[in-house]
């Protein structure tokens, strides 16, 4: 449940309707060559917190040139490990890269017996390494040239067209064929019909059997003329939690699949990348591109002892004490589920929604 | 009769070796041609996989790349080997790896043997070409195209526009008309000697070496100078994308593919494991053996490129986020505003409510809180009622109520009153209906009966909001419908607007307006109107209100609460 995110504060971020042309000519040039410098001052933070890390068993000696790659930063999540690592197998992951931060439960035994896992330890802060996104970007640097790369939280469940009947390589095939190396989603948070405590939950199980609701219709869409990415928030947590401070909702578009080249970089967890291009996972003449979603089990029982943990560690936000407010309503055993929620059904019922599309994959 | 299979694979050998096994076991002799660059290992494997097949025989191998004569080159290759070994076969059937045979060969076997001396190959003239992507039709026949589409993309371009430009073409060669179609064909063996054997082979050759894409028009034009009888369709059912790209069949495609009826499918996925499964397993004999009918599930993809193309209108998320020219400002169902006519009648909201069929909301945009319809706190969706929520991105408020009640005609009151910032999108909106009676602001700041000194500044804020957002409606950009009332007219006369109103929203409505609205009793208020002149205002927006001297007149007229007619 790593979703400690530093919000952009962008000097303007454009609504619906007003899609800014790209800059051109010396002011295009002049935000390129920024654009490149940031780049390569994220990956030298990723360089510099390769000593961070400590391997505790590598494994990626066995990957294949074809395979896809999954890389997360964790910390204490045996609750939710066992289901994850099964879905992603099954989606058709073929190795995880974790990098555990200094778990205090039973993570670390979960991660040593999985045969496709290479663990990495690391007791170093998780907000000075950008939550932990200079230790993955050390990783893919490392481990991810030329592969479809899968960055995901512990409790985030990646859903996308078909995905029952067709595993992941079946959808990089097709972006490959369709010559696009990224692939956006939506993170939708998942709640329970009473307060969040009463949701039981078996760490094997789906959490979507417990966490059966979602807010359909309340997305925020705007876009960041800087790097070209969108900025969509709302949800449950911006109507529950953020009405009055929207601009402090939680970012909720993320481009988790790319096809990694050591030269990328994720700027702020996986919501936006460098290079720019990258960000354009959306279709700006009217058309839909392929779509998913990621189906956000945060709202699990755990989650009000987790709050209270993290409002006194302080690790997970930029500015801390602005979200005091949020860890508390956490901790009060909220009710997330209202009149308007909608039950979750399946891939087919958040495509004819619009929260994801199947573009022109048939 | 015999059918001789030619394969063409460059990848997922073992799906080949598979399908090549199945030919072979019902009969067919295949050659395969694999691309030279699939490494030796690879082909060597292959080899020894099919070892046991006598009729599995393999070319002599090219490198192939894709839009280049190569291709043709290794079809030319694979099937002179083809009829040369297996004198037997008259027809032959090109097919490539990722092909899988839909129904059984026997049913193959017996359908050309019903159809003797036929050429299924589909074959186009380039005038009736509507599928070629990129524009580039009759001038693959007339231009030269030395550097690859793929790796040398900036040169092909940048040749092209300059062959154009300096209007140089090539001859086509006498004799030759050209035409284009789909590369898997099934042609007879009288027609295929006469292709490999024809005197003008040579020139042919040379002259298709440098058109474009030449797989996919150098049997397709040929085939028209010594066939018997051509019946312009492939057996192989393959789809495009709208950029031209097949589509690849999944496992989830197996009850598609059973209703296409077609011989062949391709391209099929290597990890289909059910569709190979399916397909290459025994066939069962007492199946019906219906026409092919691939148009059967032409829809689907006609909607698959809807929905890559223009998508979902009104729908703004994390893979549409369309420009204001392509749909960027628009909302997904028409909706109605209002403004002004909450505060002209006493019950306006539900008489609206029943004559629109419509879900009638409050103000939306009103300051303190959003007036969802019911008084609800949380509408459809999600959305919330918090004002901060929906100040802090209205336009996506708006869309998103729109999308989450598709079906159901939503209206809204606004006002000067209310946030403003949305009126930009509202004006631009095609699908926004604007009903404005302008000044009508003014009558609950005269019915509050606060003295005129104290409320003449607020009247002078709102009067200029309202002309602010009535000259946006008015600017030639506006795409909204607006219908405009100044207050003075629309009292004259009320129920012809009202009249236009339910015919705007609800125009299949079947019964006439048997009630109307009752307006707020106005006596008094053109006095008001020239106590605000008084002080130093100018109303405007209100339009020419009986002065004074009238207003006797005025109040022996008609009641202004009107009754249905």
């Amino acid at each position: 449940m790593r979703t400690g995110v530093a919000e952009p504060r962008p000097p303007h971020a454009c609504p619906v309707g007003t899609l800014p042309e790209p800059s051109g000519g010396l002011i295009g040039l002049w935000q390129a060559y920024r654009q490149r410098l940031g780049r390569r001052r994220l990956l030298a933070r990723a360089w510099l917190h390769r000593r961070d890390l400590t391997c505790v068993t590598d494994r990626t000696a066995a990957v294949r040139a074809t395979d896809i790659l999954c890389f997360i930063c964790l910390r204490n999540e045996a609750r939710r490990l066992p289901f994850f690592l099964a879905h992603n197998r099954r989606l058709g992951v073929r190795h995880f890269l974790i990098v555990d931060n200094d778990s205090t439960d039973d993570t670390a035994a979960i991660l040593a017996d999985a045969p496709d896992v290479s663990v990495w330890h690391s007791a170093a802060s998780y907000k000075s390494s950008r939550f932990g996104m200079d230790w993955l970007t050390w990783l893919m640097l490392r481990h991810g040239h030329g592969h479809w790369c899968l960055t995901l939280d512990a409790d985030e469940i990646l859903i996308y067209p078909y995905w029952q009947t067709r595993p992941l390589p079946a959808l990089t095939d097709w972006l490959d064929q369709q010559g696009r190396d990224c692939f956006g989603v939506l993170t939708v948070d998942m709640y329970p019909t009473g307060p969040v405590s009463q949701g039981a939950h078996d760490p094997a199980a789906d959490p979507v059997e417990s966490l059966g609701w979602f807010d359909a219709g309340n997305y925020l869409v705007q876009v960041q003329p800087k790097l070209g990415n969108l900025w969509i928030q709302g949800g449950a947590r911006a109507r529950a939690f953020f009405a009055d401070s929207p601009r402090k909702a939680p970012t909720l578009n993320k481009t988790p699949l790319v096809r990694w080249h050591w030269r990328y970089a994720y700027v702020n967890s996986t919501h936006a990348l460098l290079p720019p291009r990258l960000n354009r996972v959306y279709d700006t003449g009217g058309g839909e591109l392929t779509s998913g979603v990621l189906l956000h089990s945060k709202f699990l029982p755990e989650i009000i002892a987790r709050s209270a943990e993290e409002k006194t560690r302080g690790e997970h936000f930029a500015d801390g004490a602005q979200y005091a407010a949020y860890y508390d309503r956490l901790v009060d055993d909220p009710v997330l589920h209202c009149a308007a929620s909608t039950r979750y059904t399946g891939w087919r019922q958040m495509e004819a929604l619009g929260l994801m599309s199947r573009g022109g994959w048939i | 009769m015999t059918l001789g299979i030619v394969m063409l694979c460059h990848t997922a050998l073992h799906r080949a070796a598979q399908v090549a096994r199945h030919w072979a076991v019902a009969g067919c002799p295949v050659v395969i041609h694999f691309d030279r660059r699939v490494p030796d290992s690879d082909r060597a494997e292959l080899v020894a996989a099919l070892a046991d097949l006598p009729d599995v025989r393999f070319s002599a191998r090219v490198a192939c790349e894709w839009g280049t004569f190569s291709l043709v080159e290794a079809t030319l290759i694979a099937t002179t080997q083809l009829l040369r070994d297996f004198p037997g076969a008259d027809h032959v059937y090109l097919t490539s790896g990722s092909c899988l045979p839909l129904r059984p060969v026997a049913e193959l076997q017996a359908y050309l043997a019903a159809h003797p001396g036929t050429d299924f190959i589909e074959s186009v003239t380039t005038a009736d070409v509507g599928w070629t992507i990129g524009g580039l039709n009759k001038e693959r026949f007339t231009l030269r195209f030395p550097f690859s589409w793929r790796k040398q993309r900036r040169l092909f371009d940048g040749y092209v526009t300059l062959q154009r430009l300096l209007g140089v073409r090539r001859r086509i060669p006498a004799g030759l008309v050209p035409h284009l179609g789909s590369q898997w064909w099934c042609l007879t063996r009288r027609t295929l000697e006469g292709i490999l054997q024809s005197p003008d082979r040579a020139r042919h050759d040379r002259y298709f070496r440098r058109v474009w894409i030449p797989d996919e028009s150098y049997f397709q034009t040929l085939v028209r100078k010594v066939s018997a009888k051509v019946e312009s369709r492939s057996l192989t059912l393959s789809k495009f994308d709208f950029q031209g790209r097949p589509h690849v069949f999944y496992d989830d495609h197996l009850h598609l593919l059973r209703r296409s009826e077609a011989f062949l499918a391709r391209k099929i996925w290597p990890d289909a494991d059910l569709l190979y499964a399916t397909y290459l397993a025994p066939a069962d004999p007492a199946a019906a053996r219906p026409e092919p009918n691939p148009g059967k599930i032409d829809r689907l993809f006609a909607k698959a490129v809807e929905r890559r193309t223009k998508g979902r209108p009104g729908l703004f998320m994390q893979s549409r986020f369309p420009t204001k020219a392509r749909g960027g400002n628009r909302a997904a169902a028409p909706y109605g505003v209002f403004e002004g006519f909450a505060d002209l009648f006493e019950d306006f909201h539900p008489w609206l409510a029943r004559v629109a069929e419509a879900r009638v909301h409050g103000h939306l945009f009103a300051p303190n809180r959003v007036h969802f319809a019911e008084d609800e706190t949380i509408f459809k969706g999600g959305l919330s009622d918090s004002a901060t929520l929906r100040d802090y991105n209205p336009r996506s408020f708006l869309t998103n109520l729109i999308w989450n009640s598709r079906g159901e005609r939503q209206c809204f009151h606004f006002g000067p009153n209310d946030a403003q910032p949305i009126t930009l999108f509202l004006a631009a909106d095609p699908n926004a209906t604007l009903m404005i009676v302008s000044g009508a602001f003014a009558i609950p700041l005269w019915r509050s009966g606060r003295p005129v000194a104290d409320i003449r500044a607020e009247v002078a804020r709102l009067q200029k909001i309202e002309a602010e957002f009535i000259a946006l409606l008015q600017a030639p950009e506006t795409k909204a419908r607006v219908r405009l009332w100044s207050l003075a007219d629309f009292v004259e006369d009320p129920v012809e607007p009202l009249h236009q109103i339910v015919d705007d929203l609800n125009p299949r409505a079947s019964h006439r307006m048997t009630e109307l609205p009752s307006m707020v009793d106005l006596t008094g208020f053109a006095s008001f109107i020239q106590e605000l002149r008084n002080q130093g205002m100018q109303p405007v927006l209100m339009g020419d209100f009986p002065t004074e001297i009238d207003r006797t007149q005025l109040r022996d007229g008609p009641s202004h609460s009107q009754q249905a007619k």
